[in-house]
């Protein structure tokens, strides 16, 4: 066996060959399937994967894709957006939150448009340039604004753990990290009740890259049990998707109902343990999370826990922060999009009012909203 | 904003809250402190998410994985040699 090297995670998981003849085998076993298959694709970094690499064109006619509520920056809802607004509003707050988040249009604008007014917000890569923009500004209050699957919230808790640890006086969190079974679990259900108003089924997952590398495969032992959907956990290449959606296929054409890994390279079912202690010490479940275009979700979202309630922006400037519900624009599908119950191209302003440069619905503002990947990879430009 | 990197870890500082990784070619530092205090060597190729190593790559299953595509491909190439000379077989032209 060779030694592997760098270059081999990159080109041999992205390799045209592999790709064209795993798209051979799908085509071959789909041939057997007793009926059309439809998989959720539940993260949006897989849906970004399937339409820049062409993915979609590979696939016979009967395995078909449906796009998941996967995009931390999709599913926020505009409530959330507008407290992010109005607390870089605030005179002594500088607000800092990721990149993806820049773009994304509440009731009052987008944090871009904040910026504009004059509000200090900073678009950081990393959780941890929050310590020193803090040290850089001890008269002003820095707010985290989380935003994340089970993959970035361990980096928000090791964040915590550190302004608790070093007393550090200026960091305050805005938590909007979310979890990806309990949404799983909606999606199905919602489904299953109102079958009659969507499209299709959702008969397979392919399970979500990252967020498994921190929890583990356990955390979807439940969808082939109790719900009978089979799951396989897929990487992020190219290659890694076609194998676990050839995997998913032989499932059906086997008559096998399993949680599978085809992603073992960094997954095990337990997952990063520290990573899952980090989040329970600092976090707990919400009762009920708001999701753009899907509504309320139980348990599925994260909050500090009390005992950290003075850390928590949400608790400290709650006299300040809007509590209403906001309706997205009457246009924008993007709910009936993050439901699988759309495909981007179906909107009305998909591609004219709404685009990437000037994105109305939130499925647009991300590179891993399926509107945007659509819009950047569909051959509409 | 979840698309993570394979990166080689090249240096691991003192208190090992901290290494220094190759990303084909580019360094720069990661956090550790998802880690285990001694889950991660130097040499170790690992999984890079917004400043912190999420979790080390397994080099065994990566290699079992790039095997079994090239096995594929091998399979793939031997069908289509056994195709062609098929083929070749029952060209109705062959004799002429």
């Amino acid at each position: 066996m060779m030694a592997l090297e760098l270059k081999n995670l990159y080109d041999d998981f992205r390799d045209g060959e592999t790709i064209k003849a795993y798209a051979q085998i799908i085509a071959e076993d789909a041939k057997k399937l007793k009926n059309p298959i439809n998989i959720m694709e539940v993260c949006g970094g897989h849906t970004h994967t399937i339409m820049k690499f062409g993915l979609l064109q590979l696939m016979p006619d009967n395995v078909n894709f449906i796009h998941g509520p996967g995009c931390p920056v999709c599913i926020m809802p505009k409530e959330r957006i507008d407290h992010a607004y109005v607390l870089a509003m605030q005179e002594d707050v500088i607000l800092v939150t990721l990149g993806d988040m820049i773009k994304v249009p509440g009731s009052n604008g987008s944090l871009q448009d904040a910026r504009a007014k004059g509000a200090d917000v900073r678009f950081v890569y990393s959780p941890m340039e929050c310590i020193k923009i803090a040290q850089e500004n001890p008269d002003k209050t820095v707010v985290f604004f989380a935003i994340g699957f089970e993959t970035t919230t361990p980096m928000t808790a090791v964040l915590v753990e550190h302004v608790i640890k070093q007393k550090i006086p200026n960091i305050l969190f805005h938590i909007n990290h979310v979890t990806v079974p309990e949404v799983m679990v909606e999606l199905i259900d919602s489904r299953d009740v109102h079958v009659d108003s969507y499209n299709n089924r959702i008969d397979a997952f392919l399970g979500p890259s990252h967020v498994s590398v921190i929890s583990g495969s356990k955390i979807y032992d439940k969808f082939p049990k109790d719900y009978g959907r089979p799951v396989v956990v897929s990487g992020f290449e190219p290659v890694d998707v076609m194998q676990g959606i050839s995997m998913l296929v032989k499932q059906f054409i086997e008559e096998r109902c399993e949680l599978e890994i085809q992603y073992k390279r960094v997954v095990n079912h337990e997952g990063n343990l520290n990573a899952q202690k980090l989040i329970n010490t600092y976090f707990e479940k919400m009762d009920l999370f708001r999701w753009r275009g899907l509504g309320n979700v139980p348990e599925s979202g994260l909050k500090l826990k009390d005992e950290f309630a003075s850390l928590d922006a949400e608790v400290v400037y709650k006299d300040v922060l809007p509590i209403a519900e906001i309706e997205d624009h009457k246009l924008c599908i993007c709910g009936d999009i993050l439901r699988g119950m759309a495909k981007p191209t179906e909107c009305t302003i998909f591609g004219t009012a709404c685009k990437p440069t000037t994105p109305i619905g939130s499925c647009m503002v991300s590179s891993e909203g399926a509107c945007a990947a659509y819009y950047k990879y569909g051959n509409l430009i | 904003m979840c698309l993570s990197i394979p990166s080689k870890v090249v240096k691991i500082s003192d208190d090992k809250t901290m290494c220094t990784v190759d990303t084909m070619g580019v360094e720069r530092d990661a956090n550790l402190m998802m880690m285990g205090d001694d889950d991660i060597q130097v040499g170790d190729y690992v999984l890079l998410h917004i400043g912190f190593v999420m979790n080390k790559i397994d080099e065994k299953e990566a290699m079992v994985s790039i095997e079994t595509y090239k096995e594929i491909l091998e399979i793939m190439d031997e069908d289509e040699r056994r195709k062609t000379i098929l083929d070749d077989d029952e060209c109705p032209n062959r004799s002429e």
